[in-house]
């Protein structure tokens, strides 16, 4: 019996099986509910290699569930698009969970500790289950999961602002799944089939009926609506604002990511590029709309004064840079929107793990307020300002590779305007990250007192540490994820 | 309502033919209308009904927070066992039909009974457990 052969079910069902036994195991002790979290998430991190690995050397993984054959039974697909992405949620996961023990303890009420870390696990496996499902309707059944354990992750907040930020993301995360289910429908009804494999084959004899037309107008608005594209994006700020630390971490480095994958999966892989390009070119739309988004998402941040919701309009716009790489679809700009998944994950990650450093060590939100703390917390704020210069796009951190790919995709394209964009934008978030910088180094918390050094404990220095050398490595070594996504965006693109 | 003859009678009476029901939709769902959510509802409503005829206390002298919480996972465990127990026979996961219950037809028959058996717990024990959160006092 060859194990390996069943890694791409190993990924989903050990994080939902721990879900359900952290419950059992916590009422022992709460502690119990973490060890078997960063088992889990290392277990699924080691699998996603693994499997990753297995693509570079035989191709495409298809692994049909129950032994039923697609396209009746369900299909779990592992190509190098999935591969990578599932590669680089688990990674982001583990160390999200790793940071998250002394966070948590912080934040959450001691007797929600266990159930906290049920429904952690019940939303990475829908997220790890979006990434790797080759069946629509599966698809829609892993959104679900995830969304219904976010909301409840959200809620947990200490204030009440929490709930109603929730409330919120509720109501329009279900339009949203409502949405997408509409288009699955849709498609279903013409195609008779839910396999995605299938509906590629089938559906381009069908671009012209109306039904299939409506099924991805559905996708669209549904999709744009989950990845919080710009001006669908109001459930976004107060969700990551007022969520626990960790789960706004979490939430701004996977969720909205894995939603750009979906957008992905169905733009370029149930329907053909030529679709969003031709038949129906609603790339134009999206490269206009991310454009706004960009600008729009930078712009709002300056006004911020919360630092969590200033990070969560700057998620917006960087949400736009992605969106505008798959909408101009061509090789280089799609490369680098793969790995501004990886790369944004790596910088958002970093720093929303320092403000949870801050909020744990000091309880301070307020930029204004984060004066002197550059030396009170010295290796903490050495990770944020790392995390800052990637997001401007400084050279040698991830984030100057990935805009200069897109950068190049819209030359390539001739649409040098939106160049512009990319500049102004980096200059705009070199203003509202340079207010949080300046406030952090150069300005005295006018106490006068001598500063000590009182950092974050190691357990959540390291994993912070890590994120933020990530953002170095990766815009070093950037050849690492530019090679694997390049056969991704060959892959979309072919065919 | 404890003081209500009539309410206390009859749902005396009826709670084994609504469980019995239950247990009926949970095991025919494979060959007819129900299975394994369904018949979990009709379960949990008998738990819920005897709450809230009997009062919440009476109703969690019945079902523990404990035992409610334990059977949440307990169901799902089933279910995803029985996917486990399958790769270790040498199938794909959740391919019942190589199980060495004698026959292929035997194997995949028992293996989504187990599975809504599974269901049916974790339904009945979630709808408890939602009930029970809902009707509880702030403390």
């Amino acid at each position: 019996m060859n194990i390996s052969q069943h890694f791409p079910v190993f990924v989903i069902i050990i994080p939902l099986i721990s879900a359900v036994i952290i419950p059992l195991v916590g009422r022992i002790r709460r502690i119990y509910g973490w060890y078997v979290s960063i088992a889990a998430t290392f277990s699924s991190l080691l699998l996603s290699i693994s499997l990753l690995r297995t693509v570079f050397e035989k191709g495409r993984i298809s692994y049909w569930l129950g032994n039923w054959e697609p396209p009746w039974g369900i299909e779990y697909v592992v190509d190098y698009l999935s591969g990578f992405v599932l590669v680089v949620i688990s990674f982001i996961t583990f160390i999200i969970t790793l940071y998250s023990m002394k966070s948590v303890g912080k934040e959450i009420p001691e007797d929600k500790i266990t159930s906290f870390y049920s429904i952690y696990m019940f939303f990475v496996a829908g997220l790890l289950g979006m990434i790797i499902t080759g069946d629509i309707f599966n698809l829609y059944v892993f959104i679900e999961i995830s969304s219904l354990a976010g909301y409840a992750l959200i809620a947990v907040g200490r204030k009440r602002d929490a709930l109603i930020a929730s409330y919120n993301y509720l109501i329009l995360g279900t339009i949203a799944a409502t949405f997408i289910l509409l288009g699955i429908g849709y498609l279903y009804m013409v195609t008779g089939t839910l396999n995605m494999a299938d509906l590629r084959e089938r559906l381009p004899l069908l671009y012209d009926s109306t039904v299939v037309r409506t099924a991805f107008a559905f996708f669209s608005v549904g999709l744009s609506i989950k990845i919080a594209l710009f001006p669908l994006h109001i459930w976004l700020p107060n969700a990551y604002t007022h969520a626990p630390s960790v789960v706004g971490a979490l939430q701004a480095a996977t969720a909205t990511k894995v939603g750009i994958y979906v957008m992905i999966r169905i733009m370029f892989t149930v329907f053909k590029p030529r679709f969003i390009l031709e038949v129906v070119p609603v790339s134009q739309m999206f490269l206009y709309l991310s454009a706004v988004a960009i600008i729009a998402g930078s712009v709002l941040a300056i006004g911020q004064k919360d630092i969590r919701r200033m990070l969560a309009y700057s998620s917006i716009g960087q949400i736009g840079y992605i969106v505008f790489g798959i909408a101009l679809a061509n090789k280089l700009s799609i490369i680098g929107s793969l790995i501004h998944i990886l790369n944004h994950a790596l910088m958002k990650g970093g720093l929303f793990l320092v403000v949870g450093s801050i909020v744990y060590k000091t309880g301070i939100t307020n930029i204004d307020d984060l004066k002197g703390l550059g030396k009170k917390m010295p290796f903490s704020m050495a990770a944020f300002t790392i995390g800052a210069f990637s997001m401007v796009g400084v050279p040698l951190t991830v984030g100057f590779v990935s805009k200069w790919y897109l950068a190049l995709g819209a030359l390539q394209a001739g649409k040098w305007v939106f160049v512009l964009v990319i500049l102004i934008s980096s200059l705009l978030s070199a203003i509202y990250f340079g207010r949080v910088i300046n406030n952090i180094y150069f300005k005295d918390d006018g106490g006068g007192h001598t500063t000590k050094i009182d950092d974050a404990p190691a357990g959540m220095l390291v994993p912070t540490l890590t994120l933020a050398s990530c953002c170095i490595i990766f815009g070093i070594a950037a050849f690492i994820p530019v090679y694997i996504t390049r056969f991704a965006a060959e892959m979309l693109l072919g065919g | 309502m404890q003081d209500n003859i009539i309410l206390r009678t009859v749902t005396r009476i009826l709670i084994p033919f609504i469980q019995l029901y239950g247990f009926y939709v949970i095991m025919h769902g494979e060959s007819g209308p129900g299975g394994g959510f369904q018949g979990g509802v009709i379960l949990g409503a008998s738990i819920i009904l005897y709450a809230i005829v009997f009062g919440i206390d009476q109703g969690r002298k019945i079902i523990s927070e404990k035992l409610s919480d334990t059977l949440n996972s307990v169901g799902v465990l089933i279910y995803a066992g029985i996917g486990l127990i399958c790769v270790l026979f040498g199938g794909k996961y959740l391919e019942y039909n190589i199980l060495p219950l004698g026959s292929a037809h035997l194997a995949s028959d028992m293996g989504i009974l187990g599975i809504e058996i599974g269901v049916g717990i974790t339904v009945a024990s979630v709808m408890i457990t939602i009930f029970f959160e809902t009707a509880r006092r702030e403390r």
